[in-house]
């Protein structure tokens, strides 16, 4: 026994320096099953490379995430070398990552959706490389579309707004807490997204444009209020103002309404064993507004390395294997996360696993990035200040008018002099 | 005799060294260094030295003549409004209700020990986990409070008492009352079981009234006890934070002080502007504590 461990010591020692490995640390997924296929991922190119890597254990919740990288980074610890950061982080963070521009070749990031690699661009640095992507979709009941005569899931908001009316006022007798649509109304992030989506799709801009000028004062941002509170209370509960993505997915998943706006997740969750919805599920992209397309806000993780790593050569090497295509593949067939690459949304392999992301390619490439990146660090208090308008509008403490013109002035005043 | 004196002085002054020194530590750094971040610009995410801004973050005209401090922002002034409301009606009835808790407790009746513990339940629930479950109970379609609301006709579909911005405070009002008022019981009891019980009886023989008795024997001699859970329960209302934020996040009917400087500080990364807001929330706690001190010093004169 004692023999063994001596020999095996002896083993480590004398195969050190011929691995000549370095150890990163990863802070990488923690929701559902993420931790478990970045591991796999992680281990998959450590074995490949001689190198080890350390997946560490974050918070589930983003929002907790970022402040506790933004703690480590603003502090100059180099103690995370690779770090998985939100679509939003890059302006916010980016200050502190690394400029990856020189390091990945230009034909690898083509192979990505140019508008997630736009979106990782802070001051003229690269800060990440695109890993999986989010975009807002609707879900709508197939089965109660059949039931009252509608051929397709909704093309335009008037549309959603008829034939959740009809549907809602049809099942309230059987159902009395059936609802006709349900989506993010409370006061935070996922407001931005939702708000953002409606945005765009009445034509009223994106809050504010690449050059960082304040658009959000516009007939058409009022035009889209108007219709939104105008479902408060009629096709959506006054309680959507309560609701998250799980509060949200709760109501449609419990068979309790027609139409939800989420993200792709929710699809698979509904189409679960023991799931009442289960076969009824149509998934379409978002219904336009005036201006005549719809919009998706693009969400979505990034690989980054820590400007102040000590193994930046090995964590560059890492987060190019980790979002190449045999990878991002994988993790599109096991975990169901929608890939970068645009190419892998013909791969009849993945197809084959998650049958809606054919339909959805479109919705994917035009989606809509939150302006993040042209207000930097000024993102948050910017996404604030639009859901918090947005929330007035929806719980009837303001109008439409009002919370534009407020919301006008207040982004100046976070703006300053510049973002 | 002077000299020994001055000797037992000293001798107590290096006794209480060690604690001065932890409290310096522990209390006194992050208060100073706070008061120090207030008045600077640091920034968690823009990656650049924090500067000396003076008072800036407090008050600080713009070129386009907008006061953009925190002293002229309505945000920060609804959020001391909310939390002073909270503060005074949730304190108010976590007395009264405390108190008549207390006088049932105190009181001998059958399965006290069983009650006695029975009430404390709430109070030893985290208040993560009792707000998610009252958030959940408040849920407009699954919740059994809006269930009950639709069947008493006061909700209709769809409605809930935390999404309605109205009443959104008054039902987190309940769930502080809920949580708190069987701490405020366990003080009032244990003020209620120092009174000699000897008081009592010479009254019953001197003919005094069950309301007499209450009124001139228990409530005086309860004062000191009642004062100091007043002023427990107050200051930990003002500061109140984790209830709120599950239930409502950063809802602005909801938004109490302490959920702003988080916002400030976390989500905006706006660590010198979060310092202030820290500042203030301390100064506002100050005040209250000096005004019941002055009351109690007022009431023990008297006594």
């Amino acid at each position: 026994m004692k023999t063994t461990a001596a020999l095996t010591v002896l083993a480590l020692f004398a195969a050190a320096p011929a691995h000549a490995g370095v150890t990163l640390s990863f802070a990488c997924d923690s929701t559902g099953k993420g931790y478990d296929i970045c591991k796999a991922g992680a281990d998959a190119w450590a074995a490949k490379t001689g190198n080890t890597v350390n997946v560490l254990q974050v918070p589930n919740e983003p929002g907790d995430r970022l402040a506790l990288y933004q703690q480590q980074l603003a502090a100059g610890s180099s103690d995370v070398d690779v770090f998985m950061i939100d679509v939003v982080w890059p302006g916010l963070i980016g200050a502190h990552l690394l400029d990856l521009s020189k390091l990945v070749p230009a034909n690898e990031l083509s192979a990505h959706f140019p508008a997630m690699v736009q979106n990782n661009m802070f001051n003229g640095k690269l800060v990440g490389i695109p890993w999986f992507t989010d975009a807002g979709v609707l879900y709508s009941r197939s089965d109660l579309l059949e039931k009252y005569g509608f051929k397709a899931p909704p093309k335009t908001w008037d549309e959603l707004a008829t034939m959740a009316r009809k549907i809602q006022d049809g099942e309230r007798a059987a159902h009395p807490l059936f609802q006709g649509f349900v989506f993010q109304g409370k006061n935070y992030e996922g407001l931005t997204c939702d708000g953002l989506e409606w945005l765009t799709s009445f034509g009223g801009g994106t809050i504010i444009d690449a050059s960082g000028k304040i658009t959000i004062n516009n007939p058409q941002t009022v035009a889209m209020l108007k219709a939104v509170q105008g479902w408060i209370g009629t096709i959506a509960p006054e309680a959507v103002t309560t609701y998250g993505e799980e509060e949200a997915r709760n109501v449609w998943q419990a068979g309790n309404a027609a139409f939800m706006r989420n993200w792709p997740y929710a699809y698979a969750l509904g189409q679960g064993e023991g799931s009442v919805i289960k076969g009824k599920i149509a998934v379409s992209a978002l219904p336009a507004g005036a201006s005549g397309h719809g919009a998706s806000t693009l969400g979505g993780w990034q690989l980054a390395v820590n400007g102040k790593s000590k193994h930046t050569k090995e964590a560059v090497e890492l987060i190019r294997y980790l979002a190449g295509p045999e990878e991002e593949k994988r993790r599109a067939i096991v975990g169901s996360f929608s890939p970068t690459i645009s190419s892998l949304y013909k791969d009849p392999e993945v197809l084959k696993a998650v049958p809606f992301f054919g339909s959805l390619y479109d919705v994917f490439v035009n989606a809509v990035a939150r302006p993040a990146t042209v207000t930097k660090a000024k993102y948050n208090q910017v996404s604030n200040a639009f859901a918090n308008a947005v929330y007035s509008v929806l719980v009837k403490k303001q109008t439409p008018e009002e919370a534009v013109s407020g919301l006008q002035s207040q982004l100046a005043r976070v703006k300053g002099k510049s973002w | 005799m002077a000299d020994f004196e001055a000797r037992r002085a000293r001798t107590a002054l290096w006794l209480l060294l060690p604690t001065l020194a932890a409290i310096a530590l522990v209390g006194g750094y992050p208060l100073f260094r706070t008061i120090y971040l207030s008045f600077t610009d640091a920034n968690l995410g823009s990656g650049t030295e924090a500067h000396w801004v003076g008072l800036e973050n407090y008050w600080y005209v713009n070129e386009d003549g907008v006061n953009v401090g925190l002293l002229a922002d309505p945000a920060w002034w609804n959020a001391v409004w909310n939390t002073v409301l909270l503060t005074l009606t949730s304190v108010s009835m976590e007395t009264l209700l405390g108190l008549g808790f207390a006088l049932v407790i105190n009181s001998k009746i059958k399965g006290r020990g069983l009650l006695r513990t029975a009430i404390l339940v709430p109070w030893a629930i985290p208040t993560v986990v009792s707000a998610q479950m009252w958030n959940w109970m408040y849920q407009d379609s699954l919740g059994i409070v809006s269930s009950w609301g639709r069947h008493l006709g006061l909700l209709k579909v769809g409605q809930s008492v935390v999404a309605n911005p109205d009443t959104a405070l008054w039902a987190l009002v309940a769930v502080d009352v809920w949580k708190t008022t069987p701490f405020m019981a366990l003080l009032l009891l244990a003020g209620l079981q120092s009174i000699p019980v000897d008081l009592y009886e010479a009254a019953h023989v001197d003919g005094a009234t069950r309301l007499q008795q209450f009124r001139r024997i228990t409530l005086p001699l309860l004062a000191p006890a009642l004062l100091v859970a007043v002023i427990f329960r107050t200051l930990d209302a003002l500061r109140i934070f984790d209830m709120p934020y599950v239930v409502k996040g950063n809802a602005p009917e909801t938004m109490t002080m302490s959920i702003y400087a988080r916002q400030q500080m976390i989500d905006n990364a706006e660590f010198g502007m979060g310092s202030s807001v820290s500042v203030l929330i301390f100064l506002v706690i100050m005040m209250f504590t000096v005004a019941y001190m002055t009351l109690s010093r007022v009431e023990g004169t008297h006594a």
